[in-house]
């Protein structure tokens, strides 16, 4: 049973340098389990999940990239602005993209204006797709796709980038842009949708964890769970971590290196090894209890030994899996 | 333990640069970096100014930081003279606005909802506002030496492009149909871009409604005034950044994607001929037992005690990631063997004091 029984939606984020965008693979991926179709979309345009799946750039479509444990899959989509306002202009405007307003309006700067210069807009337009692929119906009834993961922006920039209305709203006070935030906003919102936030035990990113779970609480906006990404395996007891931070365990540790045939004089070098890890171990726990103090389900997963490529992912999704997250 | 590439010769740089720009993914370490090399640059005798963007907060107050006031301040506890500023984009981008527009004009755009949205949440702002800064500390000529942090970004490319795509914004054929569609009719050469007027303003006044599109236009109007402001300030501050004074360095971890974005940005910089002066790679791990490999010491911890088979299993760990992080780093260097590498070890915590940023300087000048 999944702790988010009711998300279609999930978003994740996380401080730079902490692997969301693995994360939310394998998330899609661990949703995907069973049979369901999972649609995993990248909107910064970054082209990372081309690269974790090793596949050539994608192009603004929805395309399978992995066939999940027990037969469900995981499409791929990267979201560009300009392509959302194309299509926005192509469904609801009845322009197509390469007729001759589109053109002129690229032409003149427009499509780039509305796409990367005005506030607001862009973020209305990929937030919009992602309402759409969520909220897509399938052809038997029901919806399209059983769950979206979106590889959101980074901590900073998230908030804003789902509260889209507050944006908008300076803006445009009626009007179609405006309908359209609030119907995002709306999805946003609603019990589907959860944000979860991707962190590795360091102080920094728990820190901008910690702070961004404030900021969605106080925005009104659903916050799912915690995933500690890339944790280590415990090597040593908190004993032995003890008593390594303690200076403690030279002479057990030179007699237990000539028992195991080491020779005994690269003890110091591997004391010292050992205790900058004490002293991770201890910013961990630190980290650990700031954590725990959120009060939110955490998940954990391992730091894999080379970098991650799909049998890693499946990997990882079996752990948030197990853990209960999908 | 042997370095591929050349070696960066920092003290000779900190004691000759005008300006150091530090570029790179999020992540990776820039801010401390640029703490670090001004806390040095001051302490080797020049005046220097680091312009900080988005420090991590106790980092911040370790330099005297508290407030966000666009005004560098002096740090206390550095042997030398060195000020620090945070950036505040929306009120940087308001002295431009009162600098060159006059005052009614100057009084009609800072009340312009678009204004306030541009200045504020634009995601360009923060760079094109950082070379803003820069320019204007350099044109000031208190300092010898001005470290810049760049804002954090997805790509490092980024602190290039969003000034180029505000100025060809503002400069750009979008805003001069929005001002003066009437200009543009009768001239024949122009009638598909009044064809295509119109249904841009339908399209978008459908999409934006109205109310919005009259806010565009009345700010673009109120801008028009500073156009030539504008556009002169970007280019100088590019012109400065071409110039020989002004040194890049890249920052990155010994991770794929950090050293990905790493060698794109020093690409990018070749073509557009600017300077680039090395490459920081922060969290390094290194051995001092490397002769005891990673196989034999976890054979060794097959018939040890649980501590020293502990011991030996998180030494193996090193090892292979030491050897990992090299062999990322070697892709690097061989792909540009003519820029300066150097490493910086990983820290068990952060840095967050003026004494650690010493320690990281003294690293990094080797």
């Amino acid at each position: 049973m999944s702790d988010f029984p009711a998300a279609r939606l999930h978003v994740v984020s996380g401080k730079g340098g902490t692997g969301k965008t693995t994360v939310a693979a394998a998330l899609a991926l661990a949703l995907a389990a069973g049979g369901r179709k999972v649609l995993l979309m990248e909107v910064e345009g970054r082209q990372g999940l081309a690269q974790l799946f090793d596949s050539p750039p994608l192009p603004y479509e929805e395309r399978k990239v992995a066939v999940a444990p027990g037969g469900g899959d995981v499409y791929a989509l990267a979201v560009d602005a300009e392509q959302a306002l194309l299509d926005y202009l192509h469904m609801f405007y009845k322009l197509s993209p390469n007729g001759l307003p589109a053109r002129t309006l690229r032409k003149i700067g427009a499509i780039d204006f509305a796409t990367t210069i005005a506030p607001g807009i862009r973020d209305v337009l990929l937030t919009g797709k992602v309402k759409e692929v969520t909220t897509r119906a399938g052809s038997r009834g029901g919806r399209y796709y059983d769950a979206v993961v979106v590889d959101a922006a980074p901590t900073g920039r998230m908030p804003r980038f789902l509260n889209i209305t507050h944006e908008v709203g300076n803006l445009a006070k009626v009007g179609p842009l405006k309908a359209q935030s609030d119907g995002v906003m709306a999805v946003f919102k609603s019990p589907q949708t959860v944000v979860h936030l991707v962190t590795l035990l360091e102080e920094m990113p728990v820190q901008e964890t910690v702070e961004a779970i404030e900021e969605l609480t106080a925005l009104g906006l659903p916050v799912g769970g915690v995933v500690v990404n890339m944790v280590r395996a415990p090597f040593l007891s908190h004993e032995d971590v003890a008593a390594v931070a303690a200076g403690t365990a030279a002479r057990r540790l030179s007699a237990g290196l000539k028992t195991a045939g080491v020779d005994p004089a690269l003890a110091p070098v591997l004391l010292q090894e050992a205790s900058e890890h004490a002293a991770r171990v201890a910013l961990e726990e630190r980290g650990h209890d700031a954590l725990a103090h959120l009060q939110r389900p955490t998940y954990e997963l391992p730091l894999l030994p080379d970098a991650v490529d799909l049998g890693g992912l499946y990997q990882l999704a079996a752990a948030l899996k197990a853990q209960g997250m999908a | 333990m042997s370095q591929p590439g050349t070696r960066l010769k920092l003290d000779e740089l900190l004691d000759t640069a005008k300006i150091i720009v530090c570029c790179g993914s999020g992540g990776v370490g820039k801010t401390t970096t640029a703490a670090a090399l001004a806390v040095r640059g001051a302490e080797r005798g020049r005046r220097t100014v680091v312009l900080t963007i988005d420090p991590a907060r106790r980092l911040a107050q370790s330099m005297g930081l508290t407030e966000l006031d666009n005004t560098p301040r002096a740090v206390a506890g550095v042997d030398g003279e060195l000020d620090a500023m945070m950036l505040d984009m929306k009120r940087t981008f308001d002295e431009i606005v009162l600098t060159h527009a006059e005052p009614d004009k100057a009084e009609q755009i800072l009340k312009n909802p678009f204004y306030q949205a541009l200045s504020s949440s634009f995601a360009g702002t923060q760079e094109y506002m950082a070379m803003e800064k820069l320019g204007q500390l350099r044109a000031s000529g208190e300092w010898d030496l001005i470290v810049v942090d760049t804002p954090p970004t997805r790509s490092a490319l980024d602190f290039l492009d969003a000034p180029d795509h505000l100025t060809t914004f503002l400069d750009g054929r979008l805003v001069r149909v929005l001002l003066a569609p009437a200009k543009a009719s009768g001239k024949a050469y122009l009638k598909v871009v009044t064809a295509g007027l119109n249904v841009f303003t339908n399209a978008i006044t459908k999409i934006i409604g109205a109310s919005v599109l009259q806010d565009v236009s009345q700010f673009v109007g109120a801008l028009e005034t500073m156009f030539g402001g504008f556009r002169e300030r970007a280019q100088a501050t590019y012109d400065l950044l071409k110039d020989p004074g002004t040194a890049f360095l890249v920052v990155a971890t010994p991770e794929r994607d950090a050293l990905r974005e790493a060698a794109y940005f020093a690409e990018r910089l070749a073509e557009e001929r600017m300077p680039l002066a090395g490459l920081v790679v922060n969290r390094v791990h290194r051995t001092a037992g490397g002769q005891l490999t990673a196989q034999r010491a976890l054979d060794a911890a097959e018939q040890a005690d649980p501590l020293t088979a502990g011991v030996l299993r998180l030494h193996a760990e090193r090892v292979e990631l030491a050897q990992r992080e090299r062999r990322l780093r070697e892709r690097f260097t061989s792909a540009h063997p003519a820029v300066p590498v150097v490493d910086v070890a990983a820290q068990p915590g952060d840095v967050h004091d003026l004494n650690g940023l010493r320690a990281v300087a003294a690293e990094l000048a080797g």
